[in-house]
């Protein structure tokens, strides 16, 4: 099948196991606990303390900077104030708050049904409010995404490819929501003045596709990109490629290909926060595998823990080996259901399989690691420098241009580790470099 | 912890190197039946004699040198095959047995096992056994004799191939059709190019193999032997060329050997290329008729290197920028 950018794969789809559920939209858990960290960098102070009384959407944990806010999911009693698993592994300062199951409205932030009036400045400081993160996974800040894009972009990308197997999410999005996703194009349009606007979406997702098309009609500036289903196609490198043909710089972000991307969830958060004056405190989650008893999509508040979301999706088999975060290519495994989730949770999975790195490996030196690499790199040169910690080598191999998507290791017959000895590896040139 | 924590990806594809290996061993089938129809059943006599040595000798390899069991790969199975598909049916036994073991032992377990090894093993056995015992190595039996499990090898009636004919130089008096149907002496293996190329079909539509290696070798040995063409007619001298001998046995499964050959898209093209150049120099310059063991084994020595020198454009790097 023809694909515009280099190597991939294509996995068992396993999308069927949720995509014709409906969304569950009643998610109501006894109690939340939201991290202070949930996008990348410096993570929150907390607003509250234990004893205090919150209000759905009350701003409840904000920093200098990059620092992107969190709010209450539900309103309630702050019951705690303590560290916490964040689905990455780290312990994180979390605030935990009983559900009192009022949804008492915070009053913070306005909607504004007519954001034409509003200044760049103004619709930036909105996303900032509502603590708005990448939530296709990365939890990159939209705030400085979307500031730093200004004036430079050319091709505003919405990433609704959703190329990982299983999820669904951003697919239940687009057949429920789709005109708070263009919306969200639309503000950012605004305020990007962009060229020309792609919702790019794999063609897999043909009932979406279905819904989105009349509604693009009479639109002058979104267009609609159907991409065939191939991993890693929703990675941001990999989609502008896709999309404009353009390759993006070693090290470089996308802008400097004059491209922006947003995730479908991110840019119907932005509507919800200019439009409806809502801060992110909810997001679709598909609760899938084949562990899963009753698999499907929620629309689910942030902070519910994994146990509630898996009793929701009628509890694990017993047989269940593992818990995934994300994806099954790219996301975190779980040793037990004590996280909850964030802003960049899209799926949670129960797999029957471990297929985990074992001792027993021999690279055939078959190249297959070469074809399927998207960032053509040669995974298995690469491996041998990472055996040999050499920094230099794994330089001139181009180690920091691996985009981590697990394509060589998927492919790997001889079942070498080679994204998890990346990531090792990573690690080495960052301190060999301080 | 209750469930497993381990690095991403959490699927795999099911392909092992198991299952890459079963697929070279059905795609050798059809001509290794080819070759025991046409020789009789001392050719899987052979055969079986020389598998049998390699799986022995990478036990011991496991045991001794990996400190893992390599066997279950199958590896050892196919190199145990493709020794014994280049060998002529009347070799004794034991030399079969010899030549497995130096190449499983010698070629790849000094080198450290899978996929380390810079020469092809079965080919590097063969250039072995062509320096201790050229005599059994360069009789062939005439085409149609057929030998039993227990016929002498030194019995059977040999005769010349048609690579022996090209050598004076002339076209050889068979006819093209029965050079491709394989009705011809010449090693076990390497006679029917039709099972060859049916078996060659079947490794690239597995994609165990890219058309890349197969290509240019035939390609380039075709080029070669169009131009530098003896006689009187180029194109029926460049026909026989490759019908002849083990040029297409070689495109196939031995230039292709994961180990001994380059990665790269461009690498694999150069290398292809060389190995076909190299096999008409050595069939028009060298001692012996055919010139393929020692065209693979010199372009197996360059692999590194061409992997070094032909390795992909950095991705966002426009073509002729480093950085």
């Amino acid at each position: 099948m023809k694909h515009l950018f280099f190597g991939g794969i294509h996995p068992e789809e396993k999308k069927e196991l949720s995509a014709g559920k409906p969304l569950v939209t009643k998610m109501e858990p006894g109690q939340v606990s939201i991290l202070m960290s949930q996008h990348i960098g410096v993570p929150c102070e907390p607003l509250v303390k234990a004893g205090d009384m919150v209000k759905k959407g009350q701003k409840i944990g904000d920093g200098e900077g990059m620092c992107v806010p969190v709010h209450a999911s539900v309103s309630g009693k702050v019951i705690a104030v303590e560290p916490r698993r964040h689905p990455s592994g780290q312990e994180i300062t979390a605030v935990v708050i009983e559900n009192d199951f009022l949804d008492t409205p915070d009053t913070a932030m306005t909607a504004h049904k007519d954001y034409s009036s509003l200044s760049n400045e103004e619709i930036i400081a909105i996303i900032r409010e509502a603590g708005i993160a990448g939530m296709g996974g990365a939890t990159f800040s939209t705030t400085i995404k979307a500031a730093s894009a200004m004036g430079k972009a050319d091709t505003l990308i919405a990433n609704a490819c959703e190329c990982e197997p299983y999820l669904t999410a951003d697919d239940i999005l687009l057949r429920t929501s789709p005109e708070e996703v263009l919306e969200g194009m639309r503000i950012i349009c605004q305020v990007l003045q962009p060229e020309r606007a792609v919702l790019a979406i794999e063609k897999n997702k043909t009932e979406a596709i279905g819904v989105i098309r009349p509604l693009l009609e009479k639109e002058k500036k979104i267009t609609l990109k159907i991409l065939p289903a191939r991993f890693p196609q929703g990675a941001e490198k990999q989609l502008v490629q896709s999309v404009t043909g353009r390759e993006i710089a070693p090290g470089e972000l996308p802008i400097s290909a004059g491209c922006v991307v947003f995730n479908a969830g991110t840019l119907r958060a932005i509507y919800r926060a200019v439009v409806l004056g809502q801060a992110l405190t909810e997001r679709i989650v598909t609760v899938t595998g084949e562990g899963v008893n009753n698999p499907g999509n929620f629309y689910a508040r942030i902070g519910t823990s994994y146990e509630d979301m898996l009793k929701a999706a009628g509890g694990l088999r017993e047989e269940t080996k593992k818990v995934i975060t994300g994806g099954p290519m790219m996301g975190y495994a779980q040793g037990d259901l004590s996280v909850s989730i964030i802003k960049g949770t899209n799926g949670i999975l129960g797999l029957l399989e471990e297929n985990g790195d074992k001792d027993d490996y021999a690279c055939i030196r078959c190249g297959k690691c070469l074809t399927v690499c998207p960032m053509k790199l040669q995974p298995l040169y690469l491996f041998e420098q990472a055996e040999q910690r050499s920094v230099e080598g794994l330089k001139h191999y181009y180690l920091m241009d691996c985009i981590e998507c697990g394509c060589c290791s998927y492919e790997c017959p001889g079942k070498v580790p080679l994204t998890a000895r990346f990531k090792e590896a990573k690690q080495l040139v960052r301190e060999a470099g301080k | 912890m209750k469930y497993a924590v381990t690095s991403a990806p959490h699927i795999r594809s099911k392909n092992k190197t198991q299952t890459i290996m079963l697929d070279v061993i059905i795609a050798l089938l059809p001509a290794l039946a080819v070759g025991i129809y046409r020789f009789g059943l001392r050719a899987l006599g052979i055969t079986l004699i020389s598998v049998a040595a390699a799986a022995v000798a990478e036990w011991l390899c496991g045991r001794i040198l990996y400190h893992r069991s390599s066997l279950p790969d199958l590896s050892c199975v196919v190199t145990g095959i493709l020794l014994a598909m280049t060998l002529p049916v009347s070799v004794p036994y034991w030399l079969a047995a010899v030549g497995s073991v130096f190449a499983i032992v010698v070629v790849k377990g000094f080198c450290g096992g899978i996929g380390k090894n810079i020469f092809n093993p079965a080919l590097a056995a063969r250039a072995f056994l062509m320096l201790f015992w050229p005599v059994y190595l360069t009789r062939f039996p005439a085409a149609g004799e057929r030998l039993s499990l227990f016929t002498r090898g030194t019995d059977a009636v040999t005769g010349a191939t048609p690579l022996h004919d090209m050598q004076i130089p002339m076209l050889p008096e068979i006819s093209l059709k029965d050079m491709f149907l394989g009705n011809i002496g010449g090693s076990t293996g390497e006679i029917c190019t039709l099972a060859l190329l049916l078996g060659g079909a079947y490794l690239l539509i597995r994609r165990v193999i890219s058309w890349r290696i197969p290509v240019a070798y035939l390609g380039s040995a075709a080029v070669v032997t169009l131009i530098f063409f003896k006689g009187e007619d180029p194109l029926q001298w460049m026909l026989y060329s490759l019908l002849g001998g083990g040029v297409v046995l070689a495109a196939f499964f031995m230039a292709t050997d994961y180990s001994s050959s380059p990665v790269t898209p461009m690498g694999q093209l150069i290398y292809g290329a060389g190995c076909g150049i190299f096999t008409v120099i050595f069939r028009y310059y060298g001692l012996f008729p055919e010139g393929v063991t020692y065209a693979i084994l010199l372009m197996n020595a360059f692999a590194w290197v061409l992997d070094k020198y032909t390795a992909p454009r950095r991705f966002g790097c426009g073509k002729g920028e480093s950085q």
